[in-house]
C-alpha cells in the first residue's frame, strides 16, 4: 500500500457549460503530509478540492470527466456510494459553517448518522475531539449552548472536530483561514501540523506565505491547468516552471 | 449625462424628500387600512360580543335574532381549517424539500411546479369549491367536515408551498454542503439540518396558509355545509360541518339589524383566533430556533 498514495487523480477535467474549470488534471496527493494547492482566483483550486469528496457533482451544470481514485477506488463510478466516500475526508470551508444546533449536537452528528447511538460514547467521542481541535477547555461548560454563539475562530475548530467526529482518514481545507483573526488562524494551522502524522491533508490557500510555513507539497494551478507540482522545498526554492516563477514573486495574481 | 446629475444637490434633495413621502404614504394606507378594518368590527360587533356567543350553540331561530351564540361555527372553522393545513402540510414539506434537494436549480421540472404553484395560487376560492364539489361527489361524499378539509387543503396548499419554498431556498448552499461532507445523505440533511434552519419560515409559512383557510367562504359554500351542531365524535368528518365564515355570511345577508350586529361580531371572533393562534405559534418557535444560523 505504500507505494499507492491516498488520493490519485487521472485526466481530471471539470467543465461548467462551455468553461472548462480544470483541465486534464493528472496528480498523486502524498499520504500523511500536507499538500498546499496554491494558484491566482478563479485557477480551479477549490473545484480540484471539491471534486476529490464529489461536493462538485451538487453543482448546476457541472460536467466531470477522467478518474480520482481515493484507496484505490475510483470515486466517480456510478456505484461509489457516495455518502461513504464523503466519510472519509473532512472538509473545513472558507467561512466556517456550523450546524444549526448545539455545540455537542455539531459533533455528535456525524456519528449520530453513521449509526452511533451509545450516549456514553458520543460523550466520550464529542470530548476526545474537542481537546483534539483545542477547543474542549474554551467550550466544556456550555455544550448545550448553540454552536452560532461561538466566535468564528472557534466555529472553524469546531468544524474540525465535527469533520474529525466521522474518523476521515484526509482532511479537505477550502482556504480554512480566510475568515479568521490572525490568532486562530494560527492555531487551525497548528492543529493542521499535528494532525498530518495521521492524516492526508490537503488545504486550498491563496496566500503564499501560508503555503510557505505549512505545506510538504505544492500543487500550482494556473487558469485550470496543472503547471507544476512537488515537495515544497523545491518548488519554493526552484520553481521549474515560469508561470510558478512569476505567481511566486507576485508578477501574477 | 444621467438626468439627474442635472438636478444638482438641491434637486437630488427633494428628490429624496418626494420618494420619501410616497413611501411614508404608502405605510399609512396599509396600515390605516388594518386599523380600519378591526376597528369596523370591533365597533360594530362589541355590542353583541357576549360570552353566550362563543360558549353555546345556535338555539333555535338564532339567526332570526333569537337565543343561542356560534361555538358550533367556532369549533367546526377550527377542525376544518386545522385539518386542511395539516394535510396541505403533508403534501408541501415533501414537495418544497424536493425541489430544493434533489432537483438542480433551473430544472425544467422544478420551475414548472413553482409555475404551477403560481396559477394554484391565483386560482378564485369559489373555482376551487366547485372543484371541491366536483370531487367530493366523484368520492361519493356528501358536504361534510371531510369534503370540506380537502378543498380547503387544495387552497391552502400554493400558499404554504411557496412560502416554505422561499425559505428553503434561502438556506446557504456551504451548510448542505457541511452536511454532505459529514457523510449525511440528502434526506438526512433535509430533517436534521435544512427543517431546523428553515422552521421560523415554515411556520410563518403554515400561518399565512391556515390564516386564509380558516377565512374563506367560497371554497366551503358547497363542500362543507352547514349545521348547528359542534363536531364531537369522529364520524363527524362525513358530516356537515358549521364555519365561521359561512356563519358570518348568513348573518349578514339576513334583513334584521341585530343579526347583522352579530355577523360583525363573529367577524371579530374570527380575527381575533387567528390572531392569538399566530402569537402561540411565533412564541412556540421561539423556543425551538435558538440554534438558528443568522
Amino acid at each position: 500500500m505504500e507505494l499507492m498514495s491516498h488520493i490519485r487523480i487521472r485526466d481530471l477535467s471539470v467543465r461548467h457549460g462551455r468553461t472548462e474549470i480544470l483541465k486534464g488534471i493528472s496528480l498523486d496527493i502524498p499520504d500523511r503530509k500536507i499538500t498546499a494547492i496554491i494558484g491566482p482566483s478563479g485557477c480551479g483550486k477549490t473545484t480540484l478540492l471539491k471534486s476529490m469528496n464529489r461536493l462538485v457533482d451538487s453543482g448546476d451544470g457541472i460536467e466531470v470527466q477522467g478518474e480520482i481514485f481515493v484507496d484505490g477506488e475510483n470515486i466517480y463510478d456510478p456505484k461509489v456510494e457516495v455518502t461513504h466516500l464523503r466519510r472519509k475526508m473532512g472538509l473545513l470551508s472558507q467561512k466556517p459553517q456550523v450546524l444549526p444546533m448545539s455545540i455537542y449536537d455539531n459533533i455528535a452528528y456525524g456519528p449520530r448518522i453513521h449509526g452511533i447511538r451509545s450516549r456514553k460514547k458520543l460523550h466520550e467521542i464529542v470530548e476526545h475531539y474537542l481537546r483534539v481541535a483545542g477547543l474542549w477547555d474554551e467550550v466544556k461548560d456550555r455544550l448545550g449552548s448553540p454552536a452560532s454563539r461561538l466566535s468564528v475562530g472557534q466555529q472553524q475548530r469546531l468544524c474540525l472536530a465535527r469533520g474529525l467526529a466521522v474518523e476521515p482518514e484526509i482532511i479537505l481545507g477550502d482556504e480554512p483561514t480566510s475568515a479568521l483573526d490572525p490568532q486562530s488562524s494560527q492555531h487551525v494551522e497548528r492543529c493542521l501540523q499535528e494532525l498530518k502524522s495521521d492524516y492526508t491533508v490537503v488545504v486550498v490557500t491563496h496566500i503564499l506565505r501560508q503555503a510557505k510555513r505549512i505545506a510538504d507539497y505544492i500543487v500550482f494551478l494556473y487558469l485550470g491547468e496543472l503547471v507544476e507540482h512537488g515537495p515544497a522545498a523545491e518548488v519554493f526554492a526552484n520553481p521549474k516552471n515560469a508561470r510558478t516563477r512569476s505567481y511566486m514573486t507576485g508578477e501574477i495574481s | 449625462m444621467f438626468p439627474f446629475s442635472l438636478l444638482g444637490q438641491r434637486g437630488r434633495r427633494t428628490e429624496e424628500g418626494v420618494f420619501r413621502g410616497l413611501m411614508v404614504f404608502a405605510v399609512f394606507l396599509v396600515v390605516g387600512s388594518l386599523l380600519l378594518i378591526v376597528l369596523t368590527i370591533i365597533w360594530k360587533g362589541l355590542p353583541s360580543l357576549n360570552l353566550a356567543m362563543i360558549t353555546r350553540t345556535p338555539q333555535g331561530g338564532y339567526y332570526l335574532g333569537k337565543e343561542g351564540g356560534i361555538l358550533n361555527a367556532i369549533v367546526g372553522s377550527l377542525y376544518l381549517a386545522g385539518g386542511a393545513t395539516l394535510l396541505a402540510l403533508i403534501l408541501s414539506l415533501p414537495v418544497v424539500l424536493y425541489l430544493n434537494l434533489y432537483t438542480r436549480k433551473y430544472s425544467p421540472l422544478a420551475n414548472f411546479v413553482r409555475f404551477s404553484f403560481d396559477v394554484l395560487w391565483g386560482v378564485p376560492s369559489i373555482v376551487l369549491g366547485a372543484f371541491g364539489f366536483v370531487v367530493m361527489v366523484f368520492l361519493g361524499l356528501k358536504t361534510s367536515l371531510l369534503a370540506g378539509i380537502i378543498t380547503v387543503a387544495l387552497l391552502e396548499f400554493p400558499i404554504m408551498s411557496r412560502a416554505m419554498d422561499e425559505v428553503i431556498r434561502l438556506v446557504p448552499r456551504d451548510l448542505k454542503d457541511a452536511s454532505y461532507s459529514l457523510g449525511a445523505t440528502k434526506l438526512e440533511t433535509a430533517l436534521k439540518v435544512i427543517l431546523r434552519q428553515s422552521l421560523p419560515g415554515i411556520v410563518t409559512g403554515v400561518l399565512i396558509a391556515f390564516g386564509r383557510g380558516i377565512g374563506d367562504a367560497a371554497s366551503v359554500l358547497f363542500t362543507a355545509g352547514f349545521t348547528d351542531r359542534v363536531p364531537t365524535k369522529l364520524s363527524a368528518l362525513f358530516q356537515p360541518v358549521a364555519t365561521l365564515p359561512l356563519a358570518i355570511f348568513f348573518q349578514l345577508g339576513t334583513p334584521f339589524p341585530e343579526v347583522r350586529q352579530r355577523a360583525y361580531a363573529s367577524a371579530a371572533v374570527l380575527t381575533i383566533l387567528i390572531l392569538i393562534i399566530s402569537l402561540v405559534s411565533r412564541a412556540l418557535v421561539k423556543r425551538y430556533t435558538k440554534h438558528t444560523i443568522r
